[in-house]
């Protein structure tokens, strides 16, 4: 593909003494501008927002592993929480789910699909030698890592009934402003204007890298499918993200300076509020899944020795996806009264996509149809994107329904939809990427054999808790309550144990990681195989500080 | 690069990035009159509709040419929790012809021992209803001041416009509630 390659391997061991100067710790870490350097901050700060938001799913389960109230009233949680303030303890159940959704959709899916594999490799994808404005990608992380403290701070400041802002990830009034007093929701807020800030730069910053500094011959139509997905996302993140900042600053003046935007008592709305959180929200679970979408194309590629099927198609799908993606929000709010027009309007727009939906799915599927497959760990956690993304795209068919979403709204029907989708899908594309990229980035192999293990035990884990929530729903079980009637109580304890096994299988996780900085095999340019094509395969693992001293050029016969 | 560097070309990209970022945010707040103005044209979301005495005239005489159909009308009143007053309709339903103006009549008492301005918000069910329930006084197109234990009988001025009778959704509608609810008036202190 690339006529640079062969090289760079030799050169390296020069480069990390002489051309390739690494600043000092403090000025690499903390003050970086490198693509490659804040890309590994961001993947580092998601694991950590993982293992923080993965911890409190942790102990909603606990909690939803039996009827009644067994946990949340222990003040081992909490200041505050004990069996002496009931109240405090049920609001203490808001603030784990509030906290849960905020720290898995802003800090965990986000820095790491856009901040961290998006950072790493958009650059190097299209031959640039970093990202058009390195400072301000610098400024976007360390945004993102202040908006992550300004939540944590807001579990421990009074909320209202008890600490901590409990208001679920949505923030609706008119519970995020009359129904919460004290401070916690402020600074909820403030910790999603600051991410939302990081972002929006962040989107700025690949927009312009993408269009401006692409290496000769790297037309938009050659670019690699993982580059045309961060484009299409950095898109929806600058279109979607100042409707959500202006949505609840709105909530912060309402709550602190006398303003009624949601308020009817001056002639505001509190439904308002939902339309632009949802203008908002319905782009944002495509922002968490289309970087998830390149990642596997690139995969299923290299995996099956093939060029992906229909390039064409799988880009524009992905932009297909994305504009419609911005005028189906209603879908998320049925049940507030629409009228039947306009409920049929979004039930159609909301099953387009579909569409474009299927054209990615049965393209992956075409990919790999006749290639020589290969079942290393990127593949395997892949192709398990592919039908457990697909299990979740089933139900939110059925949900995109009016009529149907009357009966299952906010049960755990809704709950196992989109986690099957973001769990599921995203989280296994983003392992996916991960153990597609790990020997690129760190310059070791990870075992195969944990990784294999890791799949199974993960996929086993997730779909034991996500499953039965279907039958959940379906019985009518509705979600963010601590507690339920015992007619729900055998398939919560079912979810609960798939909590367990899930959580072992991260512990292989990480024992694949330090397996692989102590014992691992030191990782060639290539560990692949001549089924990926694409140009970071063609520098050394890890790449060299600045790479593409010689800048590629792409032949015009070249395919992605 | 020709005459253009890359950092320039960079930064045109970037603040015209930063630009659209910004249009969208202005979209935001644009959002809260244009909602606004949609639910009072569309009558969306159960928004009722204001006419004019000439407007209700003329939905009379459209009224006579389709015969003397009647709705149901009930009446609904709440207060927001804060709000100690006793608000309820003096009449729970009500059989009106469709186009003939018809008034009805809410009670009101300030409980409390200090004067209290209130404002009341006001939307019908069936939402699809909205459209056609035309207002020609209210008394919650302004704030009312009630003083302590002061009782007060507030007259609606309303009608069904015909319209009605030719919109799709509108048929099997058989009963429009009309419902209120008083708030404290915002600018007042308390």
């Amino acid at each position: 593909m690339a006529t640079t390659a062969e090289g760079f391997d030799t050169h390296t061991d020069d480069h990390a003494h002489d051309a390739d100067h690494k600043p000092g710790f403090f000025a690499r870490w903390f003050m970086s501008t490198n693509h490659k350097d804040i890309g590994t901050l961001y993947l580092i700060f998601s694991i950590i927002a993982g293992i923080v938001g993965g911890g409190i799913s942790g102990i909603m389960r606990a909690e939803l592993a039996q009827p009644g109230i067994q946990i949340l009233n222990q003040a081992i949680f909490m200041v505050g929480v004990g069996p002496e303030n009931l109240d405090a303890a049920l609001h203490h159940w808001n603030v784990l789910i509030t906290a849960h959704g905020l720290i898995m959709v802003f800090f965990m899916v986000m820095p790491a699909m856009i901040g961290g594999f998006g950072n790493w490799f958009v650059p190097i994808m299209i031959g640039a030698p970093d990202m058009a404005f390195p400072r301000m990608n610098n400024i976007s992380f360390w945004l993102t890592v202040a908006g992550f403290f300004s939540l944590l701070f807001s579990m421990f400041v009074p909320g209202g009934t008890g600490m901590g802002a409990g208001t679920g990830w949505t923030v609706y009034a008119p519970l995020s402003t009359t129904g919460s007093t004290g401070p916690a929701v402020d600074f909820a807020i403030f910790s999603l204007h600051l991410a939302g800030a990081g972002s929006i730069l962040g989107a700025t910053n690949f927009i312009t890298t993408i269009f401006n500094m692409r290496a000769p011959g790297m037309t938009l139509h050659k670019m690699p499918l993982f580059v045309w997905s961060v484009l299409v996302t950095a898109f929806l993140l600058l279109l979607a993200l100042p409707v959500l900042a202006a949505a609840i600053t709105m909530l912060l003046t309402d709550r602190n300076f006398g303003t009624t935007f949601f308020d009817p008592a001056g002639g505001g709305d509190p439904i308002l509020y939902q339309h632009l959180f949802w203008f908002f929200g319905h782009p944002e679970v495509y922002i968490m899944i289309l970087p998830g979408f390149g990642m596997i194309s690139q995969i299923i590629s290299t995996f099956s020795r093939k060029p992906v099927f229909g390039y064409l198609g799988m880009a524009y799908a992905m932009v297909a996806i994305g504009v419609v993606g911005f005028i189906v929000w209603a879908h998320h709010m049925y049940t507030v009264g629409l009228d039947v027009n306009t409920k049929m309007y979004f039930t159609a727009a909301t099953m387009v996509i579909a569409v474009p939906t299927g054209v990615k799915i049965f393209s992956w599927i075409a990919t790999m149809w006749g290639g020589s497959i290969e079942f290393k760990s990127p593949m395997v956690w892949a192709i398990g994107m592919i039908f457990l993304f697909t299990v979740g795209g089933v139900t939110g068919v059925y949900l995109a329904n009016g009529g149907i979403d009357d009966y299952v709204h906010d049960t755990y029907f809704v709950v196992a939809h989109f986690h099957y989708v973001l769990s599921m899908g995203a989280v296994f594309s983003m392992f996916a990427g991960f153990y597609y990229w790990f020997p690129k980035m760190s310059g070791r192999m990870h075992s195969e054999l944990l990784s294999h293990l890791h799949f199974w035990v993960f996929f086993i884990g997730v779909n034991v808790i996500f499953f039965p929530m279907h039958f959940l729903g379906l019985d009518g079980m509705p979600r963010r309550y601590p507690d339920f009637t015992p007619a729900y109580a055998q398939w919560n304890e079912v979810a609960s144990i798939g909590y367990m096994i899930m959580a072992a299988s991260m512990v292989l996780f990480f024992a694949n990681i330090i397996y692989a900085f102590v014992a691992g095999k030191k990782a060639p340019a290539n560990p692949w195989g001549e089924g990926a094509t694409t140009l970071e395969w063609t520098l050394s693992s890890p790449p060299p500080f600045h790479q593409f001293e010689t800048l590629p050029v792409i032949k015009d016969e070249a395919h992605h | 690069m020709n005459s253009v560097t890359l950092d320039q070309k960079n930064l045109r990209t970037g603040i015209l990035a930063i630009l659209g970022a910004l249009a969208m945010l202005g979209l935001g707040y644009a959002a809260v009159p244009l909602y606004n103005l949609f639910c009072r044209v569309t009558g969306f979301a159960g928004t009722t509709q204001r006419a004019t005495e000439g407007e209700a005239d003329a939905a009379a005489k459209a009224a006579q040419s389709i015969g003397g159909k009647t709705i149901s009308i009930r009446f609904d009143a709440t207060t927001s929790g804060d709000m100690p007053w006793t608000f309820r309709p003096d009449q729970t339903t009500d059989t009106v012809q469709i186009g003939v103006r018809d008034m009805a009549t809410y009670f009101a008492r300030n409980n409390s021992n200090e004067p209290i301005t209130g404002t009341a918000t006001f939307n019908v069910e069936p939402e699809q209803a909205g459209a056609y329930f035309n207002k020609i006084q209210c008394f919650c197109f302004t704030e009312q001041t009630l003083q302590p234990g002061q009782e007060v009988h507030m007259p609606v001025l309303y009608y069904v416009d015909p319209a009605a009778l030719d919109d799709e959704n509108m048929k099997g509608v058989e009963q429009i509630t009309l419902s209120y609810t008083f708030h404290r008036a915002k600018d007042e202190g308390s």
